[in-house]
């Protein structure tokens, strides 16, 4: 049966992405059988019937896998339980009478928009820089053309699972988006049907990622905080990618000089 | 009946009505359609699909998302499947077999041509998705891989892992992120769509407003295409993501949309039962597990040993016993009501004996428990993060929960809904699933329409309006809209009362799962209708919306999004009631067999209800529309799952 669980919540309040920041202090009782998101729902029920303005956070499907939220819990991006989302860690992870402080994701790829809330827009630009297979509907050979080795699909998958919540970012003391990138790279690096931009797509999404974010330097926090534990074992893989690329890419230059 | 319910379904045989329609449609040349502007107000399998294919033809396409990301539309958390009639497996399957297993799955409440290209294109969504780079489950000699669901008897699901839906949203999130970087594509994000916007009869743009600053603003376009998804979150707690909402829809359906079977709703067998009043969304655990999970309950009611203590002789697997040839994979809606029955008998199991057991103990010894984790591993985890249970000592506690909607905006063969120009895809339209989805068709549905099916008919529309430009934001039409949105804005602003959103949502929720959920009946629906305006008028006299409009305010996006279920909640109840059977999903307690199950009454019912919007007193001034169904390739029969 559940247990109800009193705790002090110290809670980033930040008005907008201009205006300066800083921590507010709660008190609340709920339920260790309460998701974190509920908690936070719980007090906000609560602030507005005390006419305050309630806590802004991201959050849609709660059920770890769309990605939308994502804080920093005791510092910890989505808090102390591994392979978790916020919206999936329970209360039962903590404590009667702790104390809980709660930020959003730090990163100056990730501006501040409203408390917790911030904007992770530059993760759809490394996409949009190659993250995919140019593929047009309708051009595609039946599916049991191309052959794919188990574990190869099974590798791909792996890479696949990132849900994009960039926790990896928020635990990088360097702000690095090397996961990220890496896991959604790799997943088409590795598969046949991604060979053919495979080069170009690794330039590309190298370049777009360094203009949001900082430099990876093998810390390895990434892998630690990422929800769907997704290994640097990608980003191994990603920078053999990129080193390649720049050989590859030229020599392609060539080829189509001369052609 | 006023409307013109003409479905447009092409002539000709079955088989061919797809292929013959595609020929007859009009088109638009290459060099043209950079001429026409398109709306897509959504991003999910249909919306993504749909506006990336039209950027790949090269149309100039806007597509809206509340979201920060296209990629977190809520067909990301689908897990189980996707259904296509490939016969990989050689067990008999075929298009045919697919149409027909979902023609009968949902009940005969579905038409015949629509399902028919549904299982026809089936095919292709799986071919372009491999393409795509999709991670689909392989086996050791390099095919895909193939399980089976709910109401089959053969194995044409493709997976990957349990997060097949988001896969699949990934690789039309990723193609519509080749159409952006190309240009062909604007997408605007974290802007709502709240109105619809109509000119001389025919949709010509959307009022959104920008939930970073607030501002309402108007979009025009040649026509509008809405993946806005399905209504789930009427109920409150639903397995739905919390933004999902019928605004988009239900603002369409007042503009003229005529919305289809409201009360035709999906209540998902395998989910997790409440812990507690505290519980803002319900988790669904999927079908799948059905494949391997045995369902079952104690014999003796309120029998609260532990589930291992209980010996094998004191156990009721229910669904094995009643329905031998299908067992545990009857379709979703006998899987929901033969939990309720057993539930209701007291014979519920855990902490608040509000569900069943679904038991992996006996597939693990056959198996092996590295089998079990290789199929089921990320269920099992998610499953034992949030109850606290490890899944591979005891058994699952599951329970039924509201996951889909069949019903949605009425649409013709083409996909156009009884506004011209205005189309609807995916479970924002009503066409393809009858009175009851199977498993693994939902994805299979979206991304249908998105990739296949809207990019085709469309042009059929545009080719009329060849030479035109779109009408601007400043005709009246536009600005008349803005003003009435920002209108509905400031009186939710203004009510200043003393109850939040949530708690309305909860108390409506509450109404519509008690008398309109997995079993209905008329005293009930009787009931609910007296209670619905009730709780809208205590809405809207002291709901409290904190904060400013004019800037970024959850608050106010969940009052909006709210207010639209509490009018729709009346429709859905409304429906519920004049349609006198049971049907799929839409369960009458006076109209079934002896033995308890669904009995149709296809000589009254067998027909698809339109309601068209009348006025603000909603269950009065709604108008009944009929369109009947004609079944010429399947005969009509009782469900039989035994």
């Amino acid at each position: 049966m559940s247990n109800m669980l009193n705790l002090t919540l110290k809670v980033w309040r930040q008005d907008g992405p201009d205006t300066a920041g800083q921590f507010q202090t709660y008190k609340t009782t709920v339920s260790d059988d309460a998701s974190f998101l509920e908690m936070l729902d719980y007090v906000n029920e609560e602030l507005i019937e005390a006419d305050e303005i309630p806590i802004s956070f991201d959050h849609d499907c709660r059920e770890g896998i769309c990605g939308s939220c994502g804080v920093m819990i005791d510092g910890q991006a989505h808090g102390p339980q591994r392979g978790t989302a916020t919206c999936q860690l329970h209360m039962r992870q903590f404590n009667d009478g702790d104390t809980i402080e709660i930020e959003p994701f730090r990163a100056a790829g990730f501006p501040i928009i409203k408390d917790l809330v911030v904007n992770r827009a530059a993760f759809d630009r490394i996409i949009e820089s190659g993250g995919y297979i140019s593929v047009t509907t309708g051009a595609a050979e039946d599916a049991n053309d191309i052959p794919i080795p188990k574990h190869a699909a099974d590798a791909a998958m792996d890479a696949a699972a990132c849900i994009g919540c960039g926790a990896c970012v928020a635990a990088c003391p360097n702000s690095a988006a090397n996961l990220f990138t890496a896991a959604k790279m790799q997943q088409l690096n590795m598969l046949p049907q991604g060979q053919a931009e495979r080069y170009t797509r690794s330039n590309a999404m190298v370049e777009k990622m360094e203009q949001f974010f900082g430099s990876c330097t093998n810390y390895g926090e990434c892998q630690e905080a990422c929800p769907k534990e997704i290994t640097i074992d990608f980003i191994a893989m990603m920078n053999r990618d990129y080193v390649k690329s720049q050989l590859v890419n030229r020599r392609r230059l060539g080829q189509k000089k001369l052609g | 009946m006023t409307l013109n319910l003409d479905a447009h379904i092409p002539e000709g045989p079955l088989a061919d009505k797809w292929t013959n329609h595609k020929f007859d449609l009009p088109l638009v040349s290459p060099n043209n359609r950079r001429k026409f502007e398109v709306i897509v107000v959504g991003t999910g399998l249909a919306g993504a699909g749909a506006a990336a294919t039209l950027g790949e033809l090269g149309y100039n396409v806007k597509v809206f998302t509340y979201h920060d990301s296209p990629r977190r539309a809520h067909s990301i958390a689908a897990q189980g499947g996707i259904n296509a009639a490939k016969n990989y497996r050689n067990d008999g399957d075929s298009i045919f077999r697919l149409f027909y297993d979902t023609i009968k799955g949902g009940d005969y409440r579905s038409r015949e041509a629509n399902v028919y290209r549904l299982a026809e294109v089936s095919n292709n969504i799986i071919d372009q998705a491999t393409a795509q780079g999709v991670p689909f489950a392989r086996e050791y000699g390099g095919g895909l891989d193939n399980r089976s669901f709910g109401g089959a008897q053969v194995s044409r699901t493709f997976y990957a892992r349990g997060q097949t839906g988001q896969q699949l949203l990934l690789g039309a999130y990723q193609a519509l992120a080749r159409q952006i970087h190309l240009g062909t594509v604007t997408l605007y994000n974290r802007m709502e769509m709240l109105d619809l916007v109509l000119h001389e009869g025919r949709a010509v743009g959307i009022t959104t407003r920008d939930l970073l600053n607030g501002e309402v603003s108007s979009h025009s376009g040649h026509a509008v295409l809405m993946a806005t998804g399905g209504y789930g979150n009427v109920y409150f707690l639903s397995t739905n993501a919390k933004a999902c909402n019928v605004t988009a829809t239900w603002r369409a359906h007042r503009k003229g949309a005529a919305f289809a079977n409201p009360s035709y709703t999906q209540i998902h067998p395998t989910c997790i039962p409440p812990a507690d009043e505290f519980q803002s969304k319900l988790t669904l655990m999927s079908e799948s597990l059905r494949n391997d999970g045995r369902i079952w309950v104690p014999d003796a009611e309120a029998d609260n040993r532990a589930a291992g203590e209980i010996p094998e002789d004191e156990r009721d697997y229910y669904l094995e016993r009643k329905y031998p040839s299908f067992g545990n994979l009857v379709p979703r809606d006998v899987a929901s009501r033969n939990a309720k029955t057993v539930v209701d008998e007291g014979r519920g199991i855990g902490p608040l004996n509000n569900g069943v057991y679904l038991d992996f103990g006996a597939a693990m010894e056959r198996f092996g428990v590295d089998t079990i984790q290789e199929r089921y591993g990320n269920l099992f985890d998610m499953y034992e993060r949030i109850t606290g249970e490890n899944p591979y000592e005891v058994p699952m506690r599951i329970y039924p929960a509201t996951h889909y909607t069949m019903g949605g905006l009425w649409v013709d063969y083409n996909l156009e809904t009884t506004v011209p120009g205005l189309f609807a895809l995916g479970e924002a339209n009503f066409s393809d699933h009858g009175a009851n989805r199977l498993g693994a068709s939902a994805l299979m549905q979206g991304l249908a329409d998105g990739y296949f099916v809207a990019p085709s008919t469309l042009a059929g529309y545009l080719a009329d309006w060849l030479g035109t430009d779109a009408v601007p934001t400043d005709d009246p039409a536009f600005t008349e809209s803005l003003n009435e949105t920002k209108d509905r804005i400031d009186r939710l602003m203004s009510v200043n009362g003393t109850h939040t959103v949530d708690h309305y949502h909860r108390e409506l929720g509450k109404v519509i799962w008690e008398d309109c959920g997995m079993s209905r009946n008329r005293a009930g629906l009787e009931r609910a209708l007296v209670q619905i305006p009730e709780i809208r008028e205590q809405f809207w006299s002291d709901v409290k919306v904190p904060g400013d409009p004019n800037g970024w305010n959850q608050s106010l996006e969940k009052a909006l999004r709210v207010a639209d279920f509490m009018e729709m909640a009346e429709l859905k109840v409304r429906d519920a009631l004049h349609r006198e059977e049971s049907c799929g999903g839409h369960f009458r307690e006076e109209h079934q067999t002896d033995e308890g199950e669904a009995q149709r009454d296809d000589e009254n019912f067998s027909y698809v209800a339109a309601w068209e919007y009348g006025g603000e007193d909603i269950q009065n001034d709604a108008v009944l529309n009929k369109e009947p169904l004609e079944f010429e390739n399947v005969s009509l029969t009782q469900r039989s799952y035994k």
